[in-house]
């Protein structure tokens, strides 16, 4: 029963990586591909959090915290570069 | 029993996160799929997190299993809010079939401040009647 939870939290889990890599091609503008990237951060937090429940193997939440502090600072370094010195989408 | 409970953890944490990712494939603009995605991946991820927490039942993983969860909820709502923020100001076009836009003709687009229009300095926002 258990086993079969954490393959259907994979599986619900890979699904959501590929529909986020999907928007991460599709786009259309670079803040849209700055949320996928912020989602498939959360995704793999997610991914963590079923290994290491199904290896046993305690270290690798602290993997999950800097990822977390990672995908912020990423994302708050997008955000600068866009509003400072990016170009305008409707120039 | 704790299986059973970190399982039912595990799969509506999952399943959180594939409404999110299926919001961010089926929302139209950069607004709505930042509202979706911030939210329910957030929400997934600390419902994983929380089950991580119930699974090992230890001081030491409890407490860096809620510092994750601490760590997403303080960062998530910064980092969309710059995200959105910046978005606007790049020009990023909203849905055609968007309502209203109240930001639209009040920020500066040089020094990226926000203010009121010229026309509605004179009069002050009391007198007219809200609709």
């Amino acid at each position: 029963m258990f086993e079969i939870a954490i393959i259907v939290a994979n599986v619900l889990l890979s699904i959501s990586l590929v529909l986020g890599f999907w928007r991460l091609y599709l786009g259309p503008t670079l803040p849209d591909r700055v949320v996928a990237l912020e989602l498939i951060a959360s995704l793999t937090i997610g991914f963590i959090a079923v290994y290491v429940i199904s290896s046993g193997r305690t270290p690798f939440i602290d993997v999950a915290m800097v990822l977390a502090l990672t995908a912020f600072l990423a994302a708050i370094g997008f955000a600068r570069y866009l509003e400072k010195g990016g170009h305008r989408e409707d120039d | 029993m704790i299986e059973l409970i970190t399982g039912f953890f595990l799969v509506s944490g999952a399943a959180f996160m594939v409404v999110a990712a299926l919001g961010l494939v089926r929302m139209p603009d950069l607004p709505m799929r930042l509202h979706a995605t911030t939210k329910a991946g957030v929400l997934g991820a600390g419902l994983m997190m929380v089950g991580v927490a119930i699974y090992f039942g230890e001081g030491g993983v409890t407490a860096r299993a809620v510092a994750v969860i601490g760590f997403l909820l303080l960062t998530a709502p910064v980092a969309a809010h710059a995200i959105g923020r910046a978005g606007y100001f790049v020009g990023v076009p909203l849905w055609e079939r968007t309502r209203s836009d109240e930001l639209k003709g009040r920020y500066d687009e040089k020094t990226h401040t926000l203010a009121s229009p010229p026309e509605m300095n004179e009069s002050s926002p009391d007198d007219e009647p809200r609709r």
